[in-house]
């Protein structure tokens, strides 16, 4: 073997600290898409906000996890006033236009984060300083703690959803949209909720993953045409595929910047994809239907 | 009213537009020439993307691909052909543009809607990847700067472009171009590209080969996509990484919602729009004039989604 | 045979000449029925009459054109279904539409949470619907998509139980059902009966219905052709064989 066994147990465990942010905001992705079809091309950049969020708070109050949950709450809230807002009318209409206006959307954030908060990147304090060391590296340890904390949101989320009283809610909207309304639920505050907690996801990935890059405007985009590759792979609406998809897929990643450049590595997520649409489309884990 | 004032209405505008088209560099500051002859190569761009949007009804996000490859194309020739010849960089950016429109469409067309486009997005991240990472060939992050070639026929003359003449040039070929798209989508194969469009499933079941004519479609559409580069890269002289990016793509798709789909006009008129918007909030709010441009669009897509000119799409189509 | 519904009060649902398109096709063409408290009205007519648009247009799951639904006298046309499901109207649609990944439980707890309700209430509902049925007692933790057909359309019934309705919508809750199951569903639009809920039942059963209800519609094309009530018809069925040929 020409790599070294170290180097791939490295790039491992990045990988999976990688792929489980990207698992924090492709949930919120999939869980927008099962329930309301709407492709929220915006998506990278509630991530974004929720950084800069994250940072201001951060700065001002010198706490972290202050930072993570200021940045989920304003986040959830602007989410719900977008979906309010922009979405709702677009209801039953081509799935085209959910696709537009939420790009016409991202257009707007990513430049209101622009003019806001200018072009130069922002540092984000690390919350849990010190490393530990991995064979020849200091490895910190605020990564393993994102992998962690990321892992908790998500469980969480799951916990909401198969027990709570809202949960059921939701995932009764998810099956079947029209039944549920003729049950009493109140579908659209539904929608307006799911796409509230898709939108806290991806800040509190923002606020996890702001630490480890420095924040700056254009940080959302990659993260969305990552999320939308994943959530495609998991299957669209599929919480553990896109989870189990997230994790694969950064695995992969990492593994191919052992030969290439990570400009170069990111073709591996697209050649997932391609593989997937052509030879397994409901989902590279979901058994395909006969 | 009768089929035989149609037509006439038609061409009368068509021949108005035109005239103010050619008179349009004598009386425009210079700013403005360049910026009416963009407006022609993006208005190109967006008119192929709407084969496929307005007359099959497949969205793609992979324009940025077919323009940006029919640019490196023409700078290929235009760098490694001595003296650089315009013919030239137009067979290379066409076969180029085709050849990437061939190989997206064989596997992308198998998929429907939402996975379409979504496939046709990340190819066009693969090349834009590939050619941000292939330094030595395509020059990487900096691109390719290169000198505008002449109008020449050899052997019987030859013209330097200056840019009231290469307006003109794009002119007659956006011009031209935009009959034979029209001519195209009147013709028996726009007819099944529209029923695709309408019905898949019954357009299929009245036997036609329905993945045959999407694969048409996308080549044809990405053909003229990359004369769209080709124009660019004469204009401009350089080519960049940027212009393949994902963004582009949407940008595109921007211009033909905004125009009215399925118009082949409309996009144009979208384009411009788009355009003019842009350049004029950069000018009266300098620094966040994007935002007001990006609300806008939202805007439209919910209270206008038929585009400025989606209600004469009946008519523009005769 | 139970008692017709109170005479003399006024309707719990009219529908007044309601017309619903289905994109380009006119599918009801003024329809007019109303339903009284504590009554069972049938609805009948053949196949592609429009009996289940007009349950659909009652409960706001499709919007009529022309025309106006009331509810206990106020107008609900355009009222979103989720609105009328909490002012008690329920619905049993034709294909049962039970949640077939949830549970059985989870099913009965989606009409269940309301405002207003509290937890020993809600508890003492769903004591009562595992009474009714005892089948779903059994499959409580069950996914619903596991239910037999028979069994799903007892959860469907259950399942609008829980929102203690006024009236149900029942559509077709005998259809692709064996006898011993019909029976069952007849004997529960009787118990519903004796509770004082009002039920509109479309149905292709016709002695089914003539059992079950006090009064029957009789619809063609699009509108109510015949109204009489369940005795008349049981008595004389000439008029069902002219509109069913039956």
């Amino acid at each position: 073997m020409s790599i070294p066994l170290d180097q791939i147990l490295i790039q491992t465990i990045n990988g999976v600290v990688t792929g489980m942010i990207l698992a924090l905001v492709a949930s919120g992705l999939t869980l927008i898409f099962g329930i309301m079809d709407v492709v929220n091309f915006a998506h990278g950049e509630l991530f974004m906000l929720g950084a800069y969020v994250g940072v201001v708070t951060a700065v001002a109050t010198g706490t972290f996890w202050l930072a993570l949950i200021s940045a989920i709450v304003v986040i959830a809230l602007l989410g719900a006033m977008i979906q309010v807002t922009t979405l709702r009318p677009l209801l039953g209409r081509d799935p085209l236009t959910t696709i537009l206006a939420t790009f016409g959307l991202s257009l707007v954030l990513q430049n209101y984060a622009l003019w806001q908060f200018g072009p130069v990147a922002r540092n984000m304090p690390e919350p849990i300083t010190g490393h530990f060391t991995l064979f020849y590296l200091d490895y910190p340890w605020y990564r393993i703690a994102i992998a962690l904390l990321s892992a908790a949101i998500i469980g969480g989320l799951w916990l909401f959803l198969k027990f709570g009283t809202y949960g059921i809610w939701i995932r009764a909207t998810t099956q079947d949209r029209v039944m549920a309304a003729a049950m009493g639920i109140p579908v659209p505050w539904v929608h307006t909720a799911v796409f509230a907690i898709g939108a806290g996801m991806a800040a509190a990935s923002g606020v996890l993953f702001g630490p480890l890059v420095g924040v700056n405007h254009a940080m959302g985009l990659d993260w969305t045409l990552k999320a939308f590759i994943v959530v495609v792979v998991g299957g669209m609406g599929n919480l553990g595929g896109s989870i189990a998809a997230s994790i694969f897929i950064s695995l992969l990643e990492a593994y191919a910047s052992l030969w290439v450049s990570p400009a170069q590595a990111v073709i591996v997520s697209f050649v997932v994809l391609i593989l997937t649409l052509l030879f397994r489309p409901t989902g590279l884990f979901v058994p395909t239907p006969k | 009213m009768t089929s035989t004032r149609r037509p006439i209405a038609f061409w009368t505008g068509f021949c108005v537009v035109l005239a103010l088209l050619i008179v349009a560099p004598l009386v425009l500051p210079e700013f403005w020439r360049r910026f009416v002859t963009e407006i022609l190569i993006w208005g190109l761009l967006a008119m192929s993307s709407d084969i496929l949007i307005g007359y099959t009804g497949m969205v793609s996000f992979g324009h940025s691909a077919f323009f940006g490859l029919g640019m490196y194309g023409a700078a290929a020739a235009l760098i490694s052909v001595r003296p650089p010849n315009l013919w030239l960089a137009l067979v290379y950016g066409l076969v180029a543009a085709a050849l990437v429109a061939a190989f997206v469409a064989y596997f992308s067309t198998r998929l429907r809607d939402i996975y379409f486009s979504i496939t046709t997005l990340v190819f066009s991240q693969i090349f834009y990847v590939i050619i941000f990472t292939w330094t030595e060939v395509t020059g990487g992050e900096n691109g390719l700067t290169f000198r505008r070639p002449a109008l020449s026929i050899p052997g019987l003359f030859s013209i330097p472009f200056d840019s009231n003449t290469l307006h003109w040039f794009v002119l007659a070929v956006v011009a031209v171009s935009y009959l034979v798209l029209r001519r195209i989508t009147q013709s028996p194969f726009g007819m099944v590209l529209q029923s695709i469009r309408e019905n898949e499933p019954r357009t299929r079941a009245i036997g036609y080969a329905v993945e045959r004519y999407k694969i048409l479609a996308v080549m044809l559409s990405g053909l003229f996509a990359g004369l769209a580069g080709v124009l660019y890269a004469v204009q401009n002289r350089f080519a960049a990484p940027d212009f393949v990016f994902f963004l582009i793509s949407g940008e595109v798709v921007v211009f033909n919602v905004m125009g009215g789909i399925g118009t082949l006009v409309g996009p144009v008129v979208g384009a411009a729009f788009f355009l003019l918007l842009r350049e004029g909030f950069s000018r009266f709010f300098t620094e966040y004039y994007l935002i007001w441009v990006g609300l806008i669009f939202t805007a439209m897509v919910i209270f206008m989604p038929q585009g400025l000119l989606g209600f004469w799409r009946r008519r523009l189509n005769q | 045979m139970s008692g017709a519904g109170i005479p003399g009060t006024s309707p719990l649902v009219t529908v007044e000449g309601i017309h619903t398109f289905y994109g380009k096709s006119h599918i009801l063409h003024g329809v007019s029925l109303e339903v009284h408290p504590g009554e069972v009205v049938g609805l009948l007519g053949r196949n592609g009459v429009g009996k289940s648009t007009t349950l659909k247009t009652v409960m706001g799951l499709v919007r009529p054109s022309q025309g106006q639904v009331r509810y206990e006298g106020r107008p609900i046309t355009g009222v979103p279904s989720y609105r009328l499901a909490r002012i008690g109207i329920g619905y049993v649609p034709e294909d049962r539409r039970i949640f077939r990944l949830l549970s059985v439980m989870e099913n009965l707890r989606t009409g269940l949470d309301r405002h207003g309700v509290i937890e020993s209430r809600k508890q003492a509902l769903l004591d009562k619907v595992y009474e009714y049925f005892p089948v779903l007692a059994d499959r409580r933790n069950q996914a619903g998509g596991t239910l037999s057909g028979g069994e799903q359309q007892m959860l469907a019934i259950a399942r609008a139980m829980m929102l203690e309705p006024k009236i149900i919508l029942l559509d077709e809750p005998t259809e692709g059902l064996m006898p011993r199951m019909v029976s069952q569903i007849k004997n529960i639009i009787e118990a519903l009966h004796r509770e004082g809920v009002a039920i509109l039942l479309v149905e292709q059963n016709v002695p089914l219905t003539l059992e079950a209800s006090q009064r029957v519609y009789i619809m063609e094309k699009g509108v109510v052709r015949h109204q009489a009530p369940s005795a008349e018809l049981r008595a004389n069925d000439a008029v069902i064989h002219q509109y069913m040929g039956v």
